[in-house]
């Protein structure tokens, strides 16, 4: 997850400078023009990108509507079909196959990945030698900044057929194991490499967190007799929610998004049975049998779900009381 | 200790157990992921004789030190090129997404400015549409992108995120800053390079190396888009070679064999090095929290 959190124009900060600062924007629009021009400028380079290649390609979304003819029609020459290809969806075995593995994938993530870099936070966190906290920082941090090759090509030599964990194993009468390709075991596999990639880089977000905690609270419960257990329990866990929810939410509204190149690359190995995933059906479905209707359609489907799944989490957060992801101001 | 030092009078003493399980708990975690690395550098400096006696990795050193592995693998000249590519599209891209990223985030930094919104919002709803993976491919292929590195570099060159974290810290920078360098006459590029530059450095370099680790990193688009393998990165090159140990594609004049598990070592090493040594550099930015508090901001 590159993206943990993002917060809209509507933050505190942004809200408190806007009235000093909007005040120049009254002026009328051809002064703010020769005013800003240099500005227009600036911001000319990465708008060109982002159209280019970010809201041109979510325009041609289209086809997924389409019966998308590449060579004889194009896009703008293809017969639009409505809803069909959504229809066929479906009705269409190796489809529900991705749903189903998708979903159960971040269900089993929810639990057993996303409490780990909690956990790790507060490990650090109450780690009182600053050096090692650092050291311990500076190791957690590191794989993930490795591609997602690598950390498969580095669980392969580890827990593969010919991996390290088969080679103690044999040399000491056991039978090997090989993890990499037994589907049944897949769904544990995908979720320790998360972990050994990711875990020790999102607790980042947790450790800025448990700083901002006020440390007069904690000597305030301690003198009134709070233990350890409770002024956990009862000041740094309140302290770090909004941030747990926070990130809860983006997860949530993320359900349908488990990853592309982890399951794509392991996708021979293990067989699509068990590592299908959402991004992998729009892959072999659109591009590789060359639907690309019926795959843009897979991908569509995909995008309007998340997007819907992100604004209702961040609705039910309001209604929690949470500050959530983003707020209309 | 100097640990004992920094405990609050309040707090506890600590207690053997509690002292004894996170003790643990840190010695399993640092090994869980020094030791793979450990093994594989290790082995990646082996000699072929060791690795085949031992019958895969090496764990134990004592059986001597040689570059043998690396000298065969820079011998193969697919492997070499694939490095040179990487290299090259990681150094052109970050220079472009970074100089791109800065501009238009300073321009973001001003809120009332003409067209800001319209800006604001193409870079914001980023994070909530995306076009997918097929419209992209496309639209892609349609430009006449296919084989050429530009299909790699342009769609991932403008990360929404790291040009919300540079407008957030440039939007930090008092403004009274600004106002004193308008009135001494600096033009908008020359505040932006004398004043908010300088005083970004860090929050510069932790953007700077996410877009190197993204590129350096990047495989799928290179999967994608480049039919002429001798044009491969070496993220292919790690898949087709190491996790697959498929033969090498174009090398054909040198042996055709699968590589030996020294060779493949060495790739995955290679493949490792450039972000160890970028890693110290930036690494200290994270806990100053420059990202955290920017993005917060």
């Amino acid at each position: 997850m590159t993206a943990p959190t993002i917060q809209s124009p509507a933050s505190p900060k942004a809200a408190g400078d806007a009235p000093k600062r909007a005040v120049k924007a009254k002026a009328h629009w051809r002064t703010r023009l020769r005013r800003d021009w240099p500005l227009l400028l600036m911001a000319a380079p990465m708008m060109l990108l982002v159209w280019g290649f970010w809201w041109i390609p979510v325009l041609g979304n289209v086809v997924a509507f389409q019966d998308y003819k590449p060579y004889t029609g194009g896009i703008f020459g293809s017969r639009l079909v409505g809803f069909t290809h959504f229809q066929m969806l479906f009705s269409d075995p190796e489809f529900m196959r991705a749903l189903v593995n998708t979903l159960a994938i971040t269900a089993f993530q929810l639990v057993f990945y996303f409490p780990v870099p909690i956990m790790l936070a507060l490990l650090m966190h109450s780690l009182a030698s600053a050096r090692l906290r650092s050291m311990l920082q500076s190791v957690v941090y590191l794989p993930y900044f490795f591609s997602w090759v690598l950390v498969i090509a580095i669980f392969q030599q580890m827990l593969g057929g010919a991996g390290l964990l088969s080679q103690v194993l044999r040399a000491n009468g056991f039978e090997g194991v090989d993890w990499m390709t037994d589907p049944d075991t897949f769904i544990l596999l995908v979720t320790s490499q998360a972990i050994w990639k990711e875990a020790g880089f999102g607790a980042i977000i947790f450790l800025a967190a448990l700083a901002a905690i006020d440390p007069n609270q904690y000597e305030a419960a301690a003198v009134d007799g709070a233990g350890r257990w409770r002024r956990l329990w009862h000041i740094t866990l309140p302290g770090i929610r909004p941030v747990i929810v926070l990130l809860l939410i983006l997860r949530l509204g993320d359900a349908l998004n488990v990853g592309f190149e982890q399951f794509f690359l392991q996708r021979s190995a293990v067989g699509s049975q068990a590592s299908e995933v959402f991004d992998t059906f729009v892959y072999y479905s659109g591009i590789r049998t060359g639907d690309f209707d019926y795959g843009a359609a897979a991908g569509l489907f995909k995008g309007v779900v998340g997007l819907v799944l992100i604004l209702a989490a961040n609705k039910a957060a309001h209604m929690l009381g949470e500050r959530g992801v983003y707020s209309k101001s | 200790m100097r640990a004992e030092a920094k405990r609050a009078a309040w707090e506890e003493k600590p207690t053997v157990l509690g002292q004894a399980s996170k003790g643990a708990s840190i010695v399993v975690i640092a090994l869980l992921i020094l030791f793979p690395l450990y093994a594989i550098a290790l082995t990646s400096l082996s000699s072929a004789e060791t690795v085949n006696r031992v019958g895969g990795l090496v764990v134990w050193p004592g059986d001597g030190i040689t570059f043998e592995a690396y000298e065969q693998m820079f011998r193969n000249p697919v492997v070499l090129r694939a490095l040179l590519v990487s290299l090259g599209i990681t150094a052109v891209g970050t220079v472009l997404s970074v100089v791109v990223s800065i501009l238009g985030a300073y321009s973001l930094s001003r809120p009332g400015s003409f067209g800001h919104k319209t800006v604001l919002f193409s870079v914001l709803l980023m994070f909530v549409i995306f076009p997918g993976l097929i419209p992209v491919y496309l639209w892609v292929s349609a430009i006449g992108l296919r084989d050429n590195y530009l299909a790699i570099i342009l769609p991932m060159a403008v990360s929404a995120f790291n040009v919300v974290v540079l407008r957030a810290f440039f939007m930090s920078i008092p403004q009274e800053l600004f106002d004193s360098a308008r009135i001494d006459g600096a033009g908008e590029f020359r505040v932006l390079w004398q004043i908010v530059a300088p005083l970004s450095k860090a929050v510069i370099a932790v953007v700077t190396l996410f877009y190197a680790v993204a590129y350096w990193n990047n495989w799928f688009n290179a999967f994608l888009y480049l039919d002429d393998t001798s044009k491969w990165p070496l993220a292919l090159v790690l898949r087709t070679y190491v996790v697959e140990s498929a033969p090498l594609p174009q090398a054909s004049g040198l042996s055709n064999a699968p590589p030996t598990l020294a060779v493949k070592m060495a790739i995955v090493m290679i493949a490792i090095i450039p972000a160890l040594i970028i890693y110290p550099f930036v690494q200290k930015h994270f806990k100053k929290g420059v990202i955290i508090g920017a993005v917060k901001g």
